[in-house]
């Protein structure tokens, strides 16, 4: 994603960079030849343009450039990958002061390489233009066979990372400076990079960063051989809550052969440790009711279908199957709207599945009322027919159905509590819908008719409710709520033909645990489900958390036949 | 030793007996074309995986008889379904060797699968050749296995992340089944071996079809995150790896902080997601689309060809097919017959060309050569290779890394002729001969 997002920096620096570079450079040439060493820190403060300038120690090194034809380009335009990486290594280990934008595009999957007719190397722009990395001469375009991008790989993506931040903590916008910082932290930083920090440390100024920066140098400090370094490094991170701080911390709590030392550390981790057990105990609550969330979108149909009507609907799983697909669908006709599609892909799986549900209500369960061992049967077989049904119109293979943008990422509260934004969408969405349904059968003439005929039957045709229609309109709701459940599957997982089969056993225990017939006792019991399953995840692992579960929602089921909230009042009684 | 000498020449002599009896069929059998059984599910939920493996065969057979079939008769694909339904593959198998006397079966993707269709090929003396990666721990005389065993697989892979990326903290996860436990269970003993602390390995264990992977995530996320260079070596189910890998982009996970290796992940697998929040992570396969060998490159344009789908992908069972295929071929040119045990005695030692420019070879314990391909998804689905071994790897049928199988060998030649031969009693453990 990283890929994308990044795409305007590269411009900034390919602008900025060549005549700063030069100038640079002259002066650097220039200071070596009268020999005066200080000369280069003085040139910061002097710099033209807003640029400041690389890494110290890189300017110390008078910056040899990567000169065209030398053996570095040949090795990253060779076909030995093995030697490609070494090459490349070598270089963000010690980079030449022109090779910022090289590692920039390279970053970027925008770095190409040429071997005929001559070795060297280019940067693609967004439109494929490719310009020549070291003479900054246009040169061809990304479709002649002769140019070739260079492959990059973890194994240069965890050395190029540190250094990419280097350059962005020295970038003059704000929030790349503050981006870098937070993604120093997870960077695999080795010590060299510490004197580079701390040598940008003053010119820093946004407090933020400040603040980051000196955590860091601290995180690094904790090792220091210095028990007063130690010591004022313990204090300055005691409100840290990064779980690498807190290993330093437990380390030093354990190993630290200095007693003053070893207690603060103790101390402060006790603390942190308190703190910690605390956004924990917040995250499990967020992932139950997340989790909880989902299954209340795949049982809210449910509990109209078998909650009301009382049929044992089998092929309810196949309902959010077609919903997923929908999406898919929706998403094929329109790349590059996804969002739009997402949204629209909501009333047009309420549809399509609703369709289908009042269409398998007219044709098969309307003769089978009464009679659930029959119904049971027949939409099982109905869910088979649907699953392989779509394994011939779409193929056995899952389709891909990407995320939007601001479906992606997280919510990051702080390094121990984060909230990701599908799961956060999937719980507001499922809360409305629970909502709009609690409203239609509570406040609507034809939620009326429905209670009145799952009611009292005879009755309600009495009073010239058309029960039959009333019916397959129920079952379509039930079914089109499927249906919308399968959009927001469609967000955390396959979309495929055993989609709905994964949900159908947890739709049922929840709408029986709740309580069959009533709306409430869904939603308490899906979340109820959902915060049991997360709280016990953690100790017991998935699989047993599972069993736990299941083995508590039976023996609830035994004390309470009826589920949690059952039914009161004479349609109970039937 | 005597009585087993006695039985075989007892059971040599009923065989001669019964070809006797039945000569005149035989000689117009062998007019006719000759019988492949293909046992691939092309319903329920393997359906996935396994439809593609049975188009393969199809183009496989198709042409064979192009170049004039196996020692100048056709040969016959006879197709079924076991609907990913574990018994029926016993019965669809035992259907195809005795009524429709397929010469040698292609088939089966699970472990689970393969298991119930053992006793049935072991009992009719039938063939099968199974092309997918799994745990190993078995050795049948009637089996073929041209998939990777562990140490053709996980095990390279975890030298890899050890001595290329520097990863002293593990994270084993997988699904809750066979191939997972014992994969894990191999990698446990062999990290432990390499002096990796206890504290520093997390084994954990899903149901199939995980969708809700936060809590797990967040788990590996702390886990790997105390500054120790971390990795996941992820046996995760075809269907879970979705909401896997997307968990972990969502949750700021990527590939640099805490890398991936999969066992189940192929080119196949990732035709059917978004591959955004994957591009980076590794997996380890024998086969990749991506390599460039004017065999493979030929392969792959048939295969678009054959299925009439240019958007269609290659991916390593298929090439074990292909394998198991050329190596079925040449043996029974080698036997001039399709006899089961004519085949079982020519194709050990037989080698064929695989895909990627190397050789393999039929080993005794019928296993295959093969060599380890380390790769990184990229964004449109296929993998950059980042690393190979430099030999074909020979494949182990039991691991020198567990307890109750380092002094098991398997050796389907005489004077062993056994599947699982304890080298320090000289005794035949399992099934023999």
């Amino acid at each position: 994603m990283k890929l994308f997002v990044k795409q305007s920096p590269r411009h900034d620096a390919t602008s900025l960079w060549p005549s700063f570079a030069r100038i640079l450079l002259l002066y650097l040439l220039a200071g070596m030849a009268l020999s005066i060493q200080p000369a280069c820190a003085g040139s910061v403060a002097t710099a033209p343009a807003g640029r400041p300038e690389p890494a110290p120690n890189v300017a110390t090194d008078a910056a040899p450039s990567i000169a065209p034809a030398s053996a570095t380009v040949a090795a990253i335009a060779g076909d030995d990958g093995m030697a490609r990486t070494t090459a490349l290594n070598a270089l963000i280990a010690n980079p030449p002061a022109d090779a910022e934008p090289i590692f920039h595009a390279l970053d970027q999957g925008l770095l190409y390489t040429q071997t005929v007719p001559v070795t060297r190397l280019g940067i693609a722009d967004a439109a494929g233009q490719i310009t020549d990395a070291l003479t900054h001469t246009g040169t061809g375009n990304t479709h002649d066979a002769t140019w070739q991008v260079v492959a990059i790989n973890n194994a240069i993506r965890i050395k190029l990372r540190p250094r990419m931040d280097m350059y962005d903590l020295q970038s003059p916008d704000a929030a790349k400076r503050r981006a870098a910082t937070d993604d120093l932290f997870s960077a695999r930083l080795t010590p060299e990079f510490l004197s580079e920090i701390k040598a940008l440390e003053p010119k820093i100024t946004d407090p933020s960063v400040q603040a980051n920066l000196k955590k860091l140098v601290a995180s690094f400090e904790l090792n220091d051989t210095n028990p007063t370094v130690r010591l004022a490094a313990i204090t300055s991170v005691a409100d840290a809550l990064d779980p690498e701080i807190r290993a330093k911390l437990a380390n030093l709590a354990q190993n630290d052969t200095n007693p003053t030392v070893k207690a603060t550390a103790i101390k402060a981790l006790t603390a942190i440790d308190s703190r910690v057990a605390g956004w924990q105990f917040a995250q499990n609550l967020v992932f139950g009711l997340s989790l909880g969330s989902v299954l209340l979108l795949a049982a809210i149909g449910l509990a109209i279908t078998f909650g009301v009507m009382g049929v044992i609907n089998m092929a309810h799983g196949e309902m959010m199957m077609i919903g997923a697909y929908t999406t898919w669908l929706l998403q094929q006709l329109m790349p590059t709207h996804l969002t739009a599609a997402l949204f629209l892909a909501i009333p047009g799986a309420f549809l399509a599945a609703g369709m289908i549900g009042m269409l398998i209500e007219r044709g098969l369960i309307r003769f089978l009322y009464g009679r659930p061992l029959e119904t049971l049967l027949a939409t099982f077989g109905l869910s088979l027919m649907l699953q392989q049904a779509a394994r011939i119109i779409f193929t056995p293979l899952n389709r891909a159905v990407a995320l939007p943008e601001f479906m992606s990422n997280s919510w990051v509260i702080n390094p121990v509590f984060a909230i990701t934004y599908n799961r956060l969408y999937i719980l507001i969405f499922s809360l409305t819908v629970f909502l709009a349904l609690l409203i239609l059968l509570k406040h609507s003439t034809f939620g009326l008719r429905i209670r009145a005929v799952a009611q009292n039957r005879a009755m309600a045709r009495a009073c010239g409710v058309h029960s039959g229609w009333i019916d397959a309109l129920t079952f379509g709701l039930g079914s089109g709520i499927a249906g919308v459940a399968g959009v927001a599957l469609a967000q955390i997982t396959n979309v495929g033909p055993n989609l709905g089969q994964s949900y159908i056993v947890d739709s049922f225990m929840v709408v029986v645990l709740g309580g069959v017939g009533n709306l409430w006792g869904t939603l308490v019991a899906a979340m109820g489900v959902g915060v049991l399953n997360k709280f016990l995840e953690p100790y017991s692992g998935a699989v047993l958390a599972k069993v736990v579960v299941l083995v508590l929602v039976i023996l609830v089921i035994q004390k309470r036949p009826r589920g949690l909230f059952p039914q009161k009042g004479r349609a109970a009684e039937e | 030793m005597n009585r087993r000498n006695f039985m075989k020449t007892l059971g040599a002599t009923g065989l001669s007996l019964g070809f006797g009896l039945k000569g005149i069929e035989f000689a117009n059998a062998a007019q006719g074309p000759i019988k492949i059984g293909i046992l691939h599910s092309l319903s329920g939920t393997m359906a996935i995986s396994e439809s593609a493996l049975k188009d393969n065969m199809l183009m496989l057979i198709a042409e064979q008889n192009a170049k004039g079939g196996v020692m100048g008769r056709k040969l016959e694909p006879v197709v079924v379904d076991p609907a990913s339904n574990w018994p029926l593959f016993a019965e669809k198998a035992r259907e195809l060797i005795s009524k429709e006397k397929v010469s040698a079966i292609f088939g089966c993707w699970t472990s689970v699968s393969r298991k119930s269709v053992l006793p049935v090929v072991e009992e009719l003396n039938g063939l099968l050749f199974y092309p997918v990666q799994f745990e190993g721990e078995e050795s049948s005389r009637n089996i073929f296995y041209t998939g990777a065993a562990p140490n053709q697989q996980a095990i390279p892979a975890v030298d890899y992340l050890m001595n290329e990326l520097g990863i002293t903290r593990w994270v084993l996860a997988g699904t809750d089944y066979v191939y997972p436990r014992t994969t894990n269970k191999i990698l446990e003993a062999y990290l432990k071996q390499k002096g990796v602390a206890d504290e520093d390995i997390m084994i954990n264990y899903t149901p199939f079809g995980q969708s809700d992977w936060q809590s797990i995530v967040s788990q590996i996320k702390q886990f790997g995150s105390t500054g120790k260079p971390t990795a996941v070596v992820s046996t995760i189910n075809g269907d879970a790896n979705v909401p896997f890998y997307r968990e972990l982009g969502n949750q700021g996970i990527k590939s640099q902080d805490i890398p991936v290796v999969a066992f189940s992940v192929g080119e196949q697998e990732l035709s059917g997601i978004d591959t955004k929040p994957l591009v980076g992570q590794l997996a380890a396969w024998n086969y990749f689309e991506s390599i460039k060998t004017p065999a493979n490159e030929a392969y792959i344009a048939n295969w678009k060809k054959f299925t009439k789908n240019p958007k269609n992908v290659t991916n390593d069972p298929m090439e074990a097919e292909y394998i198991a295929f050329q190596m079925w071929v040449k043996a029974a040119e080698k036997a001039k017959s399709t006899d089961t045990d004519k085949i079982i005695e020519a194709i050990v030692g037989i080698e064929v060309p695989n895909l990627t420019g190397g050789m393999a070879k039929m080993l005794p314990n019928h296993y295959i050569t093969k060599p380890v391909y380390i790769g990184e998804i990229q964004a449109n689905g296929q993998f950059d290779v980042v690393w190979k071994s430099k030999a074909e790897v020979p494949g182990e049928a039991w691991s020198k890394y567990l307890p109750g199988s380092k002094d098991l060998i398997a050796d389907w030649t005489p004077p062993i002729n056994c599947g699982a031969y304890n080298t320090v009693t000289k005794k035949c453990t399992g099934s023999g001969s």
